[in-house]
């Protein structure tokens, strides 16, 4: 039963992506819908056994690759955190596939969509059930193929496929340090197996290990190593550039992939490692720093964009960095607890939009939208919900979580989590206010699309509002219902050996008006944004020509795109090109094949000169010849 | 031993050469001439599968070892294979059959000659795969490019002749310093039975001299960087045919005979000249990523990128760790289907539009969707994704090279992104986008003859990728035995 989770999906795709030309359209959506839910269903089961039962299971399938010492398995690993995992990315995943029914019943190619659909779901089941590290890699890998299948779905769009192979190339940088991570876990333990690894840590603690003569500490440099690989999928700060362009995919994609699934995968990474985080107090200050950059940088910019669906993805991209500096401070279950609430109300979100942008016939641009809530009524609750979700309105979902992972960063009492407490505050209410600018632009004041008329702006069908529904549901009661549970002060029941804390997280409270701070925040944003955004609309616009250098360097994204443009891109082309055209050609060529066979012609074009077959030149020569040797011969 | 069943292996293509020498080329009919060919290496593809059937995979030991005395007290006439060479005798056999269906459209003159040409290649390479005297190795290593120059010099595109040349000369001048090697080695210890000399071993001051002669050879035909410069050239030129038989088995020679020779007569040698095999696999990996990044012509892409890939072999065999070698030829086994395949794909719309420029094309997935779908599981396979056979190698290679010295894995893993870049830049360029060139709209897709061929090739690629021990199991024995002897060998000096 457990394994139909995971070959469900897969089989689904096989079905939907190798015969969809024969059963249809209809019916290759109908059943990787049924299959996909079928796994969710079955998802929640497990789970239900974990919690009750504490039901945990190592399941091996197959040998993958045995070489020497090497052991790796195929292998379904069944544990509260992997239960936890499955249910987030099969029920998101069943909901998204029964979404993209309805938005996407005007393309041509929808079997092949639905197929890549399917089958990212099996490989992001693969990377959370993983029991080693290198199945984990294939699942990693694997989502990262689905997704640049699907950022490029739209294959004649020049930009989409420029996003799709960003996508890849930018997550194989993060692979590339997440691999060598790998290889040295190898090196020092022999073994690619978690439980293996993880037993063996406390005896490399007190481990150096020199390159290039630095010594290093061998678990920070592991630690570091994953890292950089949970920063290029999670898309944290140097590694992000990938997320935005990659919204040229179709909607249900950055709902499933770029919101709920996929992008936590790198959050999942360190969660699942932590008996081996725990041991490097170095590398988790790094991930705060690194999480509540990106939380505060992607936040910035979210909030002079003017594309829905990037605004939404830099949302996205902060709330990953929230969830990184939970794990950071040391508070992995927290950090799973946002990730679980996240993909609801950031799903709840992106399929949201994805309703506006379907009434608006692929509008994206909010400066082109506004005023519709009425023609829209549902979409427009049901995005309000999940802005206040995500916002941490007192109650719902975020509030739990957000608030949750500010505290203890708060708790954590060093200097670094004092800085992290502050600026997650500040990033919680730019938040607010560029989440109630994007509902504010979007759906009130007066109505702005010059192409379409307002009557022509329709409400999704009802296959596209359920699992929107379900979707908010998600997202008013996840905190709620299961604080209790993922962060249950003090006992760690639930998550069993899943996740590892070297010292108990404190179960001291911070003081009220610390608490009360970023709730306060949130709830003053809304009329501000109101203000701003519907009230008083020249204000924002003379802020921004005040303070014109900061706002490009805002629109612009920090100037990431254009500086990685001149250090990498550019220098890596020109450099193939000198390689190419001078080392080879020139150099090698030149001095070695060609240079040779041209210098040998030389030569015997010299040598021929020397057989004129004239007589009197041979008798010349001989006689020169003579006299030199007689007088040799002489003087010796 | 009763039935010499290696023997046969390399006789069979040559006697279905001289069948072939026989029967008179029509105009337009050719069918015979080719069936008769077909005929011939299916026959020895089902013998190798025999032979790998038959094979004892739980001995290090040479099985089905044929010795005859060819000139007395001097050559014997020796064949016999391990775990290592029946996976090279296999992809040859495997190789030259999906070679000959695929001359269906990209030859069209002197037919029948160009498929004698790729019979006796064929004898040549199992030859190869299969010696175990020097001489006679070497005799099979200097044969194989007598066919191949005549496939580039004769079959080939408008600049054949410098081509062929460039190759011939190159490969050749390598070997020469081999030959004189394999006559000392003769001086020195009075055989050149492989076998015996593994026993006996090489006294450790001719080593080093031994060993860079031997590596002269090996370094030109992997090829390694900087004397890569001819293996661009002669793809460019050769017809697919030929280019899938350079790729996928001429280039694996060297590996197998860095394997075989370098590591097995001279350990000693192997260790003190690491570095230099490092420095020059990793500058192979980065530098040729770089340049295959900017090419304009499909083919040269790939030759570029079979460099590379190369590079990531010699990186493995030296780390002189398990996963490191298994690895490495699991990598060449792969990197056989998958450049084959790669190259196979594009002749596959160079018979149609008769172009190799990449600004040719774009946007050929909305008329030939079947060949897209190909075309993308080869790249993905080129650029080592999990779930492939490219991922087994490489990973393996990684991991070795990983143990044995940390700077190494790292530079050589940046060619992992390089190759990312590459490959899909490349697919992007050719099969999506808009469809902006009028005589595309027109292409056919696939017909049945060159599906069949790249779904043989795509089957194995992702079977070994999924499930690779049928590989490593073979391989296993013979590589460990290998290490056991180099380190027994460096401790006693």
């Amino acid at each position: 039963m457990e394994l139909s989770i995971i070959f469900l999906p897969l089989i689904a795709s096989i079905i939907s992506g190798f015969f969809g030309k024969y059963i249809g359209d209809r019916n290759s959506e109908i059943v990787t819908s049924v299959l996909v839910s079928i796994s969710a269903l079955l998802s929640i089961f497990v789970l239900y056994q974990v919690i009750v039962n504490q039901y945990e299971e190592n399941i091996v399938i197959a040998t993958w690759i045995s070489s020497g010492s090497l052991d790796v398995n195929w292998s379904m690993l069944i544990d509260p955190l992997s239960a936890v995992m499955l249910v987030v990315v099969t029920s998101v995943s069943a909901l998204v596939h029964i979404y993209s029914i309805g938005y996407m019943s005007h393309d041509p190619h929808k079997p092949r969509f639905m197929a890549y659909l399917s089958l990212f779901t099996f490989a992001m089941l693969m990377l959370v059930t993983s029991d080693n590290f290198i199945q984990l890699f294939f699942g990693w890998e694997g989502v990262g193929l689905c997704s640049y299948f699907l950022i490029g779905f739209w294959f004649k769009k020049e930009s989409a496929n420029a996003a799709a192979i960003k996508a890849f190339v930018v997550n194989r940088v993060g692979d590339f340090g997440f691999a060598l991570g790998i290889f040295l876990i190898f090196y020092l333990f022999g073994t690619v197996n978690y439980s293996e690894v993880f037993q063996q840590i406390p005896t490399v603690v007190d481990k150096n290990l020199s390159f290039l003569g630095f010594e290093v500490k061998a678990i920070d440099l592991i630690c570091l190593l994953l890292f950089i690989g949970a920063m290029g999928k999670s898309a944290q700060i140097l590694l992000h550039t990938w997320l935005p362009d990659a919204m040229e995919g179709p909607t249900p994609v950055s709902a499933l992939i770029h919101a709920a699934t996929m992008v936590t995968a790198g959050v999942f990474l360190v969660v699942r490692c932590s008996p081996i985080y725990e041991y490097s107090p170095l590398i988790l200050n790094f991930i705060t720093i690194v999480g509540m950059t990106t939380a505060f940088f992607a936040a910035t910019v979210a909030l002079v964009q003017t594309d829905i669906k990037k605004i939404i993805a830099y949302s996205t991209c902060s709330q990953l960095g929230y969830m990184f500096f939970a794990a950071g401070v040391g508070a992995y279950n927290v950090a799973m607890f946002h990730l679980f609430t996240h993909a609801f109300f950031k799903a709840l979100l992106f399929l949201g939009s994805g309703s506006v942008i379907h009434a608006f016939k692929d509008e994206q641009n909010i400066n082109n939208m506004g005023g519709v809530w009425k023609k829209l009524p549902y979409t427009y609750a049901l995005m309000i919900i999940g802005t206040l979700a995500l916002t941490g309105f007192p109650f719902l979902s975020g509030f739990y979580s957000k608030d949750a992972i500010i505290e203890f960063a708060y708790l954590k009492g060093n200097t670094t989590g004092y800085y992290a407490a502050g600026i997650g505050i500040i990033t919680a209410f730019l938040t607010s206010i560029y989440s109630w600018r994007l509902i504010f632009k979007t759906f009130h004041g007066e109505y702005n699309n010059k192409v379409i008329k307002i009557e022509e702006t329709h409400e999704s069908p009802l296959v596209m509002l359920v699992p929107l529904f379900i979707l908010s549901i998600g997202a008013v009661f996840a905190g709620f219902l299961f604080k209790g549970l993922f962060i249950g002060y003090g006992d760690n029941l639930f998550w069993a050996e899943s996740i590892k804390f070297l010292e108990p997280l404190s179960t001291e409270h911070p003081p009220l008006w610390f608490l009360l701070i970023t709730p306060c925040l949130v709830l003053l944003s809304i009329p501000i944004a109101y203000y701003f955004f519907v009230k008083n609309k020249e204000l924002p616009n003379s802020i921004v020509s005040m303070n014109k250098p900061l706002y490009n360097f805002l629109v612009n994204k920090w100037y990431f795109d254009e500086l990685y443009d001149v250090l990498f891109i550019k220098s890596s082309k020109k450099l193939g090109l000198f390689l190419w055209k001078f080392c080879d050609g020139t150099i090698i060529d030149g001095f070695g094949p060609d240079g040779i066979s041209s210098f040998i012609k030389k030569c015997s074009i010299k040598a021929t000169k020397f057989q004129s077959g004239f007589i009197y030149q041979y008798a010349f020569v001989m006689l020169l010849g003579f006299s030199a040797l007689l007088t040799f011969l002489i003087l010796k | 031993m009763n039935f010499p069943i290696l023997s046969s292996l390399i006789l069979l293509p040559t006697i279905g050469a001289l069948f072939l020498f026989f029967i008179k080329e029509k105009e337009g009919n050719n069918t015979t001439i080719k069936y008769v060919a077909l005929f011939t290496t299916v026959v020895n593809f089902l013998i190798s599968i025999y032979l790998w059937i038959a094979f004892d995979q739980s001995t290090s030991s040479f099985q089905f070892i044929e010795d005859r005395i060819w000139i007395k007290g001097f050559i014997n006439y020796k064949v016999g294979v391990d775990g290592i060479s029946i996976l090279f005798i296999i992809l040859t056999t495997f190789i030259t059959p999906l070679c000959i269906i695929s001359v269906n459209n990209s030859v069209k003159n002197k037919l029948r000659d160009f498929l004698i040409a790729i019979l006796i290649m064929e004898s040549f390479m199992i030859g190869v795969f299969s010696a175990l005297d020097l001489v006679v190795f070497y005799l099979f290593f200097e044969a194989g490019l007598i066919p191949m120059f005549l496939i580039i010099g004769i079959w080939g595109g408008a600049r054949r002749v410098y081509s062929a040349f460039k190759f011939f000369l190159y490969t050749l001048l390598g070997s020469v310093l081999m030959l004189v090697a394999i006559i000392s080695i003769y001086w020195i210890t009075g055989t050149t039975d492989v076998v015996q000399l593994y026993e006996i071993g090489i006294d450790v001051k001719y080593q080093n001299l031994l060993w860079l002669a031997f590596f002269s050879s090996f370094a030109v035909k992997t090829p390694m960087w900087p004397v890569h410069t001819w293996l661009p050239d002669a793809h460019v030129e050769a017809p697919t045919a030929g280019s899938v038989l350079l790729a996928a088995i001429l280039l694996k020679m060297a590996g197998y005979g860095f394997i075989r020779f370098s590591l097995g007569l001279f350990p000693v040698a192997s260790d003190v000249f690491t570095p230099l095999i490092y420095t020059l696999s990793v500058i192979a990996i980065i530098f040729t990523s770089l340049i295959a990044l900017m090419q304009e012509d499909m083919k040269k892409l790939i030759a570029y990128s079979s460099v590379a890939h190369m590079g990531f072999v010699t990186l493995g065999i030296f780390t002189l760790q398990q996963q490191g070698i298994e690895g490495s030829i699991i990598q060449m086994i792969s990197h056989g289907l998958v450049s084959a395949a790669l190259f196979l794909t594009v002749g596959v719309v160079y018979d149609r539009m008769h172009s190799r420029l990449i600004s040719t094309y774009g946007g050929l997935v909305s008329v030939i969707p079947k060949y897209s779908i190909l075309f993308m599981l080869f790249a993905l396979a080129s650029l080592g994704l999990p779930g492939t056979s490219g991922f087994i190698g490489e990973f393996l290679i990684l991991m070795g090279a990983f143990k044995d010295n940390f700077l190494v894995a790292v530079i050589a893993s940046i060619g992992v992104i390089l190759g990312a870049a590459y490959m899909l830049w490349l697919y992007k360029r050719v099969v999506f986008g808009k469809l902006l060139n009028e005589d595309l709209k027109k292409i056919l897709d696939l017909n049945r003859s060159e599906y069949f061929i790249l779904s043989c090739l795509a089957a194995p690629i992702l079977f070994f990728g999924f499930y690779p021990d049928p590989l490593i199991n073979t391989i296993e024995v013979s590589v460990t035995d290998l290490i056991n002897m180099h380190n027994t060998n460096i401790v006693s000096k």
